[in-house]
């Protein structure tokens, strides 16, 4: 029987996003039944909200003072301690999935599965390597857990209106105490989340300076959008790191993405493939970010920026 | 510490556009530059400069794969590592086998620290750090863009989606580096002539006592989804003509 356990992905306060699209890929699996836990310090509200989410059958609501915040080694021992009946193991491959999943994995015996991308059936999915530029199918062995990712940017987030019932478990795993978590500095911002906004403005190194990236933000406020950037334009430190799109920052699938004074290198583009609708702002006419525009304009983004600002503005206005 | 141990993976080089082989049993690597890994760069230069700063006091590289390896072990060690280790083997290692091997050097070794990269960037599989940290029964500090170490404890920022985390962490531990942990230093010819003096041991792989794991069996390869070529605007007005055009705007 194919029984899936999810990771809930959470702050302790409300649920993220990710959990949301796990279950959408979960539910692509034939026949299966979904449960997902929260591992939180007191966890009865987030159970809650996921409990919502259509599709999911229980939730496993596992309550402990370590974990009022996720640090990979206190999680994974109590994860495998209620894993024992379930055919696969999902998490989000998000920060939180990346780090936690491969200890649930190598406690269990199993090799990971990445990035889940595409379903093809209970033991067989897609998965992108080398930056995206290759797409492999892999079968994972029967009669061992699956434990594995799943790529966000491919997934729409499961629908509410469900009705889970929720379990609370009490789980006997020895904690380590060798890992200890201090503070999480995360730059506040009003501005749609990267990872969900519909629209996403990016600004790359052309931007020359933190001041100058106001072009960017102005532009995105105007348009409702987030705010990406390169790796250039975080390593410059133009912007905070959580900032950066690509393959070793965040992949995003926004209806609409706007790469200002980006070049489109590799690293780059794989972070951006899913968008609906890619546009490019560059003054070099053969610039490779131009290979993959939906529209491109050639130019020079400080006169086409603000122009664009005020355009989008007045095209709202006139709505 | 005494030493630190660190991952080098040869990988193909990442300015190198990989393809999928037309008949598509795999990704082109006939004739193509192989590099170390980025990330493990990152990590072999974190451990210098550890080294260097009287915190410890041998820097060990290692890599699991072909005797071609010895290349970017021989690049390790004019960058400034002490020795090189190369488990031998012909097949590609799935992650699991390779933190078990990993953790048989570690027990031979017995290292203060192990540094790896957070992804090798061409299965981009992210998981051998942690799956070692957790087979060695040892702290992980994954994607970190910082690293002190106080004695027997580590403090390490972390790079997570919604921004930077510290951990403290108890040594010896698994540490994977992000891409700004640091810059690598460059490679200078007298170096590369004094690597070759440095002791580079080679285990066969069948030497080690390692258990076999059921590996995912990787079927069929695919190149991308291509997207279309799109239109060039003129103008500002262009622009917003053609995302009206999409009901973008
Ligand atoms: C292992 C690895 C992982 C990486 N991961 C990532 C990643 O996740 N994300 C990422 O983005 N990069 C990543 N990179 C880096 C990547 O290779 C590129 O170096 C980076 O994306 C370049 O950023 P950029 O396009 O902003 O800068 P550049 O390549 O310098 O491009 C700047 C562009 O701005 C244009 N320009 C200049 N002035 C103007 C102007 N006035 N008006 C309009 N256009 C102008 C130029 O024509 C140029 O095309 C990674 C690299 C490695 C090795
Ligand atoms: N064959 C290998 N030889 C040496 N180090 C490796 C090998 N495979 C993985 N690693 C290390 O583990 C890290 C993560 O790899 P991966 O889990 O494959 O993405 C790499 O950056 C290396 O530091």
């Amino acid at each position: 029987m194919t029984r899936i356990l999810l990771i809930a992905e959470h702050d302790g306060t409300s649920v993220n996003p990710s959990t949301a699209k796990c279950v959408t890929c979960a539910s692509e699996i034939p026949d299966a039944e979904i449960h997902v836990a929260v591992l939180a310090k007191d966890g009865a509200s987030l159970a809650g909200e996921v409990a919502g989410l259509t599709s999911v059958d229980k939730v496993i609501q596992v309550d402990n003072p370590a974990n009022s915040y996720p640090v990979a080694a206190i999680l994974a021992p109590q994860i495998v301690a209620i894993a024992d009946g379930y055919s696969h193991i999902f998490g989000p491959s998000t920060t939180f999935g990346k780090d936690l999943m491969p200890r649930v994995a190598a406690l269990l015996g199993v090799n990971q599965i990445s990035d889940i991308m595409s379903v093809l059936g209970s033991h067989s999915f897609r998965r992108p390597i080398y930056a995206g530029n290759a797409i492999v199918t892999v079968e994972a062995p029967a009669g061992l857990p699956v434990v594995a990712t799943v790529r966000i940017a491919s997934y729409a987030s499961a629908a509410g209106g469900g009705s889970a019932s929720i379990e609370a478990a009490s789980v006997d795993a020895d904690i380590p105490g060798h890992t200890r978590f201090i503070e999480l500095r995360s730059g506040k911002s009003d501005r749609p989340d990267l990872q969900t906004a519909a629209k996403v403005v990016s600004g790359g190194r052309a931007l020359g300076s933190a001041e100058n990236f106001d072009l960017i933000y102005k532009l995105a406020d105007a348009l409702g959008a987030g705010v990406g950037a390169s790796r250039a334009a975080v390593d410059a430190g133009y912007v905070p790191n959580e900032m950066q799109v690509g393959q070793t920052g965040k992949i995003i699938a926004p209806e609409l993405y706007i790469a200002i004074g980006i070049s489109g290198a590799i690293q780059h583009l794989t972070g951006i493939k899913d968008a609906g609708t890619i546009v490019a702002i560059n003054k070099d006419g053969e610039a490779p970010i131009f290979e993959i525009a939906d529209i491109g304009l050639v130019g020079d983004l400080f006169k086409i920026v603000p122009e664009l600002e005020a355009a989008v503005g007045a095209a709202s206005g006139r709505e | 510490m005494e030493k630190i141990l660190v991952g080098l993976k040869r990988v193909v080089d990442y300015n190198v556009r990989v393809r999928v082989r037309s008949d598509g049993s795999g990704v082109e690597t006939d004739g193509v530059k192989m590099s170390i890994n980025p990330f493990d760069e990152i990590a072999l230069e974190e451990a210098l400069r550890i080294k260097e700063r009287g915190e410890a006091g041998e820097v060990i590289v290692i890599s699991i794969g072909s005797s071609d390896v010895r290349q970017q072990l021989r690049t390790g060690l004019a960058m400034g590592a002490d020795r090189a280790i190369l488990v031998e083997t012909d097949a590609q290692t799935d992650p699991l086998t390779s933190a078990r091997i990993l953790l048989e050097i570690i027990k031979r070794e017995d290292p203060g620290l192990v540094l790896l990269g957070k992804q090798a960037i061409d299965n981009d599989h992210n998981q051998t750090g942690q799956m070692l940290a957790a087979l060695w029964g040892r702290p992980q500090a994954t994607f970190a863009s910082e690293l002190v170490l106080d004695g027997d404890q580590a403090t390490v920022t972390r790079e997570v989606d919604i921004g930077l985390e510290s951990i403290e962490i108890d040594l010896p531990a698994v540490v994977t580096t992000d891409l700004r942990l640091n810059e690598p230093r460059y490679v200078k010819l007298p170096d590369i002539m004094k690597a070759k003096k440095k002791p580079l041991d080679q285990i066969p792989l069948a030497d080690l006592d390692i258990e076999a794991s059921a590996a995912l069996n990787e079927t069929a390869f695919a190149p991308p989804e291509e997207r279309q070529k799109g239109i060039i605007v003129d103008d500002v007005a262009g622009l917003v003509a053609a995302l009206q055009d999409k009901g973008l705007l």
